[in-house]
């Protein structure tokens, strides 16, 4: 069994690495393993306007690198891969990334989560070849032509108004009949000549052979099928919760979120913490993340106290 | 950059991805794209174990479209791997490098 660490922290968005900020100053030492997605969902949007300290924003993979400077600089270890598998049962926890082990007294959980697909075979089959879930890497690919994005979050709306950029239509699909999108994205989606609306629909299905050629659509109240001429299609349909490693080990949710006690990042093992998107199906911000990762490291840190002090 | 990865061009790509005695993976990025610079280091690494036996390249897309374009890349980072000239296997997205170590296991073993 390898050495005892005090703190390993699973993932490395705004709570991971707000977290590894606070164990680091703690002298906790902590190990981040921040999986192959590092830095989260920010890595793929763009501007972030609402992060506090940035009056004239700031690019979200920009923010996280700064984040992660922050964690560095007070001794954070980072390691670049996903773990494979958790033991929360045993006592230190175990985590391992294939055969290498880690043995923690405490783990703070900030897996994030995952973007949601449609769920289509021919969406399987058109990934990376005009469907995509990345925006702001594929937008590019996108010049002069006319494209649809779907959903109607925040997300949604900041992939359409950033795909203006590019296409010459952006088509937003949206399952009900007005935005969940803050007002101040409405606004903007809603004055962009280049952006239209297919209110109440949904995609039935994604059509093309080599590449997206057009999108069949359903309308939920009349059930009418329509077909819209795309070339690229952006899914944007919320997200899940990355927990697929502690389902059976720790309490989760009916969505799969971590249940984690009031106010607290406590979840039902003790000595494992969870922050962020991972546990939040209220906010899910990047701030609140960042907010919870502070909580979770001083959470543990008061845990681990405790613990020696009553000499485990 | 280190040593093990070539980089290519527009202007590079035939005569670089045909003279390979290896096969090559192209790794099709662009500066604005998260996800590109998160698999950079795994590759790096990758090219660094397999040297001999994998070539690994990277091509912007930003600087030389027409070879993306040639190969239909609408979504980095997109992995090609060219085996005796031809495209022998495309990966899409950011995969973790054990992942990537099964993909391309039909070149490397």
């Amino acid at each position: 069994m390898p050495d005892s660490l005090d703190v390993v922290i699973v993932g490395s968005g705004p709570a991971g690495l707000t977290a590894a900020i606070y164990a680091a100053r703690a002298n906790l030492s902590p190990v981040v393993i921040e999986g192959i997605g590092a830095g989260g969902q920010l890595m793929l949007t763009t501007d972030v306007e609402n992060y506090p300290g940035f009056p004239d924003g700031i690019l979200g993979p920009e923010l996280m690198i700064k984040f992660r400077e922050q964690a560095e600089r007070f001794g954070a270890e980072f390691i670049t891969a996903d773990v494979d598998r958790v033991d929360l049962s045993s006592r230190p926890f175990g985590v391992w990334i294939g055969e290498r082990e880690f043995r923690a007294r405490s783990v703070i959980i900030s897996t994030g989560a995952t973007a949601r697909m449609l769920g289509l075979p021919n969406e399987q089959r058109l990934l990376g070849h005009g469907v995509s879930t990345c925006a702001t890497c594929d937008g590019f690919f996108f010049r002069e032509k006319p494209i649809a994005v779907i959903g109607g979050g925040d997300s949604a709306v900041e992939e359409a108004l950033f795909l203006t950029k590019f296409a010459t239509t952006v088509t937003i699909v949206h399952r009900r009949g007005e935005l969940r999108a803050s007002k101040i994205m409405q606004e903007r989606a809603f004055a962009n000549d280049k952006i239209d609306f297919r209110w109440n629909s949904v995609v039935a299905d994604v059509h093309g052979n080599g590449a997206v050629e057009s999108l069949q659509l359903r309308d939920t109240q009349s059930g009418q099928e329509s077909n819209l001429p795309v070339e690229g299609v952006f899914v944007a349909i919320g997200h899940d919760p990355t927990t697929g490693l502690f389902r059976g080990q720790l309490d989760l949710d009916d969505e799969g979120y971590i249940v984690t006690a009031p106010s607290s990042t406590r979840t039902s093992v003790e000595g494992v913490f969870a922050a962020g998107d991972v546990q939040d199906h209220v906010y899910k911000q990047a701030i609140t993340a960042a907010g919870s990762g502070c909580m979770a490291a001083i959470e543990a840190e008061r845990w681990l106290g405790e613990q020696a002090h009553a000499g485990n | 950059m280190p040593d093990d990865i070539v980089i290519l061009s527009d202007a590079t790509f035939d005569e670089a991805v045909g003279a390979s005695d290896t096969p090559i993976l192209v790794d099709f990025w662009a500066e604005w794209c998260g996800p590109c610079k998160m698999v950079a280091p795994t590759l790096a690494e990758i090219a660094g174990e397999q040297r001999g036996k994998l070539t690994v390249a990277k091509l912007n897309v930003d600087d030389n479209p027409d070879t993306a374009r040639r190969y239909e890349v609408m979504s980095i980072p997109t992995l090609l791997v060219f085996k005796d000239g031809e495209p022998a296997k495309r990966i899409v997205g950011a995969k973790g490098k054990g992942a990537l170590l099964q993909d391309l296991a039909e070149f490397i073993t």
